[in-house]
């Protein structure tokens, strides 16, 4: 046969498409559920790791039953939408929106008897997306942990909010000042206390070389919480009684 | 880099073409997978698939499954090309190629994304990269296309093992002078430290991969002068 | 407008495709021998990105992404393609490349005599295909948003070459320790310059 005619170009041309397409599908549509599960594991697997609870990922989904209690739906008000699940909520695509129409997700966990607020991060770093948890303690004020991830943050110096170490700096820290007032996390190159003995100056320590990836942790907690005001302070005496 | 590439075979029966001819490793098809881990060394010699590499060297870990990954896709597609090689329309040859690459990249990337989900978080884009990847283009143009299959995966495994060495090298070099690590596991110990000793956060940095491929091929270079350019 | 600005300055200086992510690396070793050569390939790199990134910008919004075809009907909206994405997009440039070839062979014949050779090695350009991949991943808002990365990454991208080029020019005249001359000490130049750029890092308008 001719290797040239036209002819035999465009039945080859298609014969490829036809059989490279079948193949993807068929590989991408077997290999979906297990994807998807990899994704949604993880997500478990952060959400238990802000209140204390390491697991691996094949532990996740038994853990996460046990101990998230509740996941709400917030709206910007602060009421509880009952229409939207609160765990398939994309912050990313909730983001473009306006926001009287997002909704903001919040689980609620309790282990050990003791109750836990856990809020969903987003943000910008210094590349791309960055993205975490923060769980608060009873009183709606102390950290109880943090878990942070990211796109494309420069691996060594920004990509270090993934780590341990940074996010252990964040225990006990407190979101509000003694007024009441939402001041969120400062993650400061100018921190008089590297070692974070001192829980009350709402400062951890950057990430050396790491300046606007931590600005946007910075951010990013502060843009988060704030929509959980209404929420949060709900029940204002809980603050005040912590002072 | 055209050196290996020998006339192409007009024989029908496609498959185990050199079997009567000679052995499986014969001292011909040994030198596919050894030259290019020295003197035709797609990165430091042919300047072939620099692009997504380096951008990834920044600790071992991903540097290793980069490689592996690469080697899959280019074993796989230039095994495929070279079944196909008496079948191709010349004229839409490229996107022959590339249809080809572009469907094991998905396989791999689909295949990380269910069994080794953190890795194919790290790699992320770069995956996809592995298309535009001129290593394994180079490749099927220059080799996969004229010989047979069992000669193409040779060079395809050693090519990718030659891009792999430089990866590895490079990262190598990278996680243990800028964070003192190898594969995320300390190996400068703290009474180092102690002494004074501190982690160069600039080899963290993306030039430094960079400068590190520059001394790499300087001493490959000064090793063995044929390579040396004119200018 | 100057969240645009903010955009095209971003992708031109801070997230340049070679210094910052070394994609296009091989054609920028490859042709940055003399500045006349260099101009040309990055011209057309310019051109092809400005174009493919918001095209691709478009398939992935109405056609690949999960939930994109809804606007087919809501028995649509389940569909996930997202997993051909890499194969449209590399055929969205071939094509592009192949038809920018032919119109500019057509309409002017004296820019295809100096871009010549080099729009077909553009399909196998790293840069072209990352800043498709790079515009999936940042969730631009609009078409117009993908058309500025585009365009600002390709000129990025000319500069990048354009200097390397000039500098390969005046270094023929340098002693040059002989193992490191022509790709060592390219490589290492581009190393420094890299370093140069980091200092655009963090700048915000």
């Amino acid at each position: 046969m001719n290797r040239d005619s036209n002819a035999y170009t465009f039945f080859f041309a298609t014969l490829m498409v036809l059989v490279v397409a079948s193949a993807l599908a068929f590989t991408a549509s077997s290999l979906k559920d297990l994807q998807a599960s990899n994704v949604r594991k993880e997500k478990m697997q952060n959400i238990l790791s802000t209140i204390g609870v390491e697991t691996d990922r094949e532990q996740a989904e038994t853990l996460y039953k046990q101990y998230v209690t509740e996941a709400l739906s917030l709206t910007s008000s602060g009421e509880i939408d009952q229409n939207v699940n609160a765990f398939e909520i994309s912050l990313t695509n909730e983001l473009k929106k306006p926001v009287d129409q997002q909704r903001f997700p919040l689980y609620e966990a309790s282990v050990e008897g003791k109750k836990y607020y856990i809020v969903p991060l987003r943000g910008a770093g210094l590349w791309n997306a960055i993205w975490g948890y923060i769980a608060l303690e009873e009183d709606k004020n102390t950290i109880k942990g943090a878990v942070f991830d990211h796109v494309g943050e420069t691996a060594g110096l920004g990509a270090e909010i993934t780590q341990k170490w940074f996010q252990d700096r964040f225990l006990g820290e407190k979101v509000f000042d003694v007024k009441g007032q939402l001041v969120g996390i400062n993650v400061s190159k100018t921190n008089n206390d590297p070692k974070d003995l001192d829980k009350d100056d709402h400062e951890v320590d950057a990430i050396s070389g790491a300046t606007i990836t931590g600005d946007g942790v910075t951010n990013m907690i502060l843009e988060r919480l704030n929509h959980y005001l209404p929420y949060l302070k709900a029940d204002e005496n809980t603050v005040a009684l912590n002072q | 880099m055209e050196a290996n590439k020998t006339t192409p075979e007009k024989k029908t029966s496609i498959l185990f073409v050199n079997k009567e001819r000679e052995p499986l490793f014969s001292k011909k098809n040994r030198k596919l997978l050894s030259d290019p881990m020295d003197d035709n060394n797609p990165i430091t010699v042919q300047v072939l698939g620099i692009c997504s590499a380096l951008a990834i060297t920044v600790q071992l870990k991903p540097a290793v499954v980069m490689s592996i990954s690469v080697m899959a896709v280019m074993a796989a597609s230039n095994v495929i090309i070279s079944l196909l090689r008496n079948l191709i329309p010349n004229r839409i040859r490229i996107i022959v190629q590339l249809v080809v690459v572009a469907s094991m990249v998905i396989l791999v990337d689909q295949i990380l994304r269910a069994y080794a989900y953190d890795v194919s978080k790290e790699l992320s884009i770069f995956i996809g990269l592995i298309i535009t990847n001129c290593i394994v283009m180079g490749r099927l143009e220059a080799f996969a296309l004229g010989n047979g299959v069992w000669k193409s995966f040779l060079d395809g495994i050693g090519n990718a093992a030659g891009y792999g060495l430089i990866l590895i090298l490079v990262a190598f070099f990278r996680e243990l002078l800028g964070s003192g690590k190898l594969f995320g596991f300390q190996v400068i110990p703290d009474a180092i430290y102690e002494l004074g000793y501190v982690n160069n956060g600039l080899m963290l940095l993306s030039p430094m991969a960079l400068i590190t491929v520059g001394i790499l091929i300087w001493i490959q270079r000064s090793r063995n002068r044929t390579l040396i350019e004119k200018n | 407008m100057e969240a645009y600005l903010n955009l095209f300055v971003k992708s031109i200086f801070i997230e340049n495709m070679i210094f910052a992510y070394f994609l296009g690396m091989c054609s920028y070793l490859a042709v940055s021998k003399t500045v006349k050569t260099a101009v040309g390939l990055g011209l057309a790199v310019i051109f092809v990105l400005a174009i493919t990134v918001p095209i691709n910008f478009l398939l992935d919004t109405y056609l690949l992404q999960p939930g994109a075809l809804s606007w087919l009907g809501t028995q649509y909206a389940d569909l996930d393609l997202s997993f051909l994405s890499f194969i449209m997009f590399i055929a969205v440039i071939a094509s592009m490349v192949q038809l920018v070839e032919m119109v500019v062979e057509k309409f002017a014949p004296a820019l295809y005599g100096a871009l010549g050779i080099f729009l077909p090695l553009i399909a196998v350009n790293c840069a072209i295909l990352g800043g498709s991949l790079f515009m999936q991943q940042k969730d631009f808002s609009g078409v117009a948003e993908s058309a500025v990365y585009g365009l600002g990454s390709g000129i990025g991208w000319l500069l990048a070459i354009l200097a390397i080029a000039a500098i390969r020019e005046k270094i023929t005249y340098s002693n040059v320790p002989a193992p490191l001359r022509g790709l060592g000490i390219t490589f290492i130049i581009t190393g420094l310059m890299a370093l140069g750029f980091m200092s655009f890092m963090g700048i915000k308008l």
